[in-house]
């Protein structure tokens, strides 16, 4: 049935409530977000930032599903790919590559963390770590404070596939499916955890299958078309936020890039297979379908396209120039120095 | 002896168990922040009956029984404390905190860290530790010392009713995650009259429960009431023991540390975990580190001994526990020394 569901939201695909105006700026995130990952991976290749962890091929999963949220009540878990997810909740390209440089204007954590770790207090963006479904329980306990205080939010919380196998991540969603909380489970399922593929990962066919294991809807969908993932998630968001408990979705997509700037995927997956996905590349399936709806033509496009790639040479000029943080500053907030938080 | 802000006295002496409840009773009602989460604590009271009364009293929202489940228990605490609350997460026996140490140590520890003050994460993770009880292995652990090491974490064993309430109290109106053992050796008893009011122990002082001359001896749990024992089997011997009780091992009070070295020159640490790299290394190492020249004696410390865990045939849960007998053989020896 969940597999139904999903297929019937494909075939809707992309007959939308989304207003053109919308749609054009998820379009721009989009491209944003692709041209923020790839000046990542080139400054970290010129050895100018250590570390970057590439969501290229992923950014429809991302802008589709948190376009079905509302940023001024939800709250946010996202995992470390996730950099569609923050440009669509307002965190700037400057604010990525602070983090990259690992700057202390850094919004994240001053400096502290690896790049792509997010935490924005201001949209209820929770700060996560690098093991991986660790914020699958978290995002089950905030679900239950929405409930307990009365509020009506609902908690996005994303992870990759390698997290389903996870015991957080079984834990987590019992926990959230056993108390009916708001929350929406998002698997971005780019068909690896670094070198292992689905095969070594999971008996299962999909991962939305296992949804059935916790008495909650499970749903799959193809996660390089924005329209189709937006669709299920809005209906997965609209049953959380009246009261019928977290649904898992399964955004099927793929990870065109090495896992991080530290692997090297040629000894386990073929170029073939590399080129096959990139045929399916989520922009130019997102372009395609607004020239299509008339919401978007080619030099618009080009011009959009331009108009990033400058705000991303300023955004990355900004946070090169941006100054460290002091070495005095790392003693700082191991505990709280009066009053919780500034976020809070 | 407690620093308390209150001044009014109960008649009633109380146990540790009592303290507890009595804290989180008093807590709840205070601030409707604060819930309390785990498996049993709401319909069934707790194993222990810490909770109990507090699911009719409090109600299913605020007291939840959660799955069976370690690493959810505390890591939705972690959700609901970065969302505005301020959970109490009670993990059934310590030895079960292990399955949630990942959630402990790298995001309970870390949310503020490394959000550079982003996110605060006030939450009270409660269990019950150590042995004498016939729990065997995996009921009787001591595990203070891994919370211990983390910056970030605050870790608080009490040993009497008044520290036990008055610091579980302050633990709940933490900004920080807080992991506070409660021995459950000493759950019943011996029972003290706790002063009665908005009674508060601040985190990271220790008290000292019998002061003396001759040696010092410092312990935690129920290991600070063998001391309390040996020191007065000693006191007929002419040997004047000071107790002093850690109450909490992260922030260690450093100034009463070094000021009962400094006092008697005699020092002795007495824990129930096994001894090597646990807290009596540290007390010792800040010991030797700031106060050597005051010493007379050699640090001694007499803990459990280097065997996984305890087991559980009475002779060899006895054999594993430090004795008031034991400690006072060790500080006698200290004496004369």
């Amino acid at each position: 049935m969940a597999r139904k569901q999903g297929a019937a939201a494909e075939a809707r695909a992309p007959a939308t409530d989304l207003p053109a105006e919308r749609l054009l700026g998820m379009y721009r995130t989009m491209v944003t977000t692709r041209a923020v990952d790839e000046r990542m991976w080139l400054l970290q290749r010129q050895g100018a930032i250590a570390f970057t962890i590439p969501c290229k091929g992923q950014e429809a999963a991302q802008i589709g599903a948190v376009a079905a949220f509302d940023p001024s009540r939800d709250w946010f878990y996202p995992y470390y790919r996730d950099v569609g997810v923050m440009l669509s909740l307002g965190m700037t390209p400057r604010d990525v590559f602070l983090g990259g440089f690992g700057k202390f204007d850094d919004p994240e954590s001053g400096g502290r963390q690896m790049p792509y770790h997010w935490s924005l207090p201001k949209a209820r963006v929770v700060t996560g770590s690098s093991p991986v479904a660790t914020q699958i329980p978290h995002a089950a306990g905030t679900g239950m404070a929405l409930q307990l205080k009365g509020e009506d939010g609902v908690v996005f919380c994303s992870f990759g596939e390698g997290s389903t196998s996870k015991g957080d991540f079984h834990e987590g969603v019992n926990f959230a499916a056993v108390r009916k909380a708001p929350v929406i489970f998002f698997c971005e399922n780019n068909q690896y955890a670094i070198s292992e593929g689905l095969e070594k990962q999971m008996a299962v066919r999909s991962v939305a299958e296992r949804a059935a294991a916790y008495g909650i809807p499970g749903e799959s969908v193809d996660g390089n078309d924005v329209f189709a993932t937006y669709a299920v998630v809005r209906r997965a968001v609209e049953r959380a936020r009246a009261g019928d408990g977290p649904t898992l979705v399964e955004a099927r997509t793929y990870r065109l890039m090495a896992h991080s700037s530290g692997d090297d995927d040629r000894n386990y997956r073929t170029r073939e297979e590399i080129a096959e996905w990139a045929k399916k590349d989520p922009i130019q399936l997102f372009k395609e379908q607004l020239i299509r709806q008339g919401v978007l033509d080619e030099a618009r496009a080009q011009a959009l396209s331009a108009e990033v790639a400058d705000e991303v040479d300023a955004a990355t000029d900004a946070a090169e120039q941006a100054p460290w943080p002091e070495v005095a500053d790392a003693t700082r907030f191991v505990y709280a120095e009066g009053g919780n938080g500034r976020g809070r | 002896m407690a620093a308390s802000q209150s001044t009014a006295v109960a008649v009633k002496p109380k146990s540790n168990l009592e303290a507890v409840r009595e804290a989180m009773r008093e807590e709840m009602a205070r601030d409707p922040r604060v819930i309390l989460m785990g498996e049993d604590v709401g319909v069934r009271g707790g194993v222990f009956q810490a909770s109990a009364g507090l699911y009719d009293q409090f109600g299913n929202k605020r007291v939840i029984d959660t799955p069976l489940a370690e690493s959810v228990i505390v890591g939705a605490a972690i959700g609901a404390a970065v969302a505005g609350l301020r959970p109490i997460a009670e993990i059934q026996f310590a030895d079960f905190s292990h399955p949630a140490f990942d959630q402990i140590v790298n995001e309970a520890a870390r949310v503020r860290y490394r959000s550079r003050n982003g996110w605060g994460c006030p939450l009270v993770i409660r269990a019950p530790f150590g042995g004498g009880v016939h729990g065997g292995l995996y009921h009787s652990q001591s595990v203070e010392a891994f919370y211990a090491h983390v910056p970030g974490l605050k870790v608080v064993a009490p040993s009497t009713p008044g520290d036990m309430k008055g610091l579980l109290k302050s633990a709940i109106r933490d900004d920080d995650p807080v992991v506070f053992f409660e021995h459950k050796g000493i759950y019943g008893g011996p029972r003290e009259v706790i002063p009665e009011g908005d009674h508060l122990v601040p985190i990271g002082k220790a008290d000292v429960k019998r002061p003396g001359e001759h040696v010092s001896v410092i312990a935690y749990g129920l290991m600070l009431h063998r001391c309390l024992q040996a020191a007065e089997d000693l006191a007929g011997e002419g040997i004047s023991v000071e107790v002093l009780d850690l109450r909490t091992l992260r922030p260690l009070d450093t100034e009463a540390i070094l000021a009962t070295a400094r006092k008697t020159g005699r020092v002795c640490v007495v824990y129930e975990d096994n001894k090597a790299l646990g807290v009596g290394a540290e007390v010792s190492a800040l010991i030797a580190e700031q106060a050597l020249f005051d010493l007379d004696a050699p640090i001694m410390r007499v803990a459990g001994p280097e065997v996984p865990a305890m087991p559980y045939a009475p002779p060899l849960e006895e054999w594993f526990m430090p004795s008031a007998e034991g400690i006072a053989e060790a500080l006698r020896h200290l004496a004369t020394f």
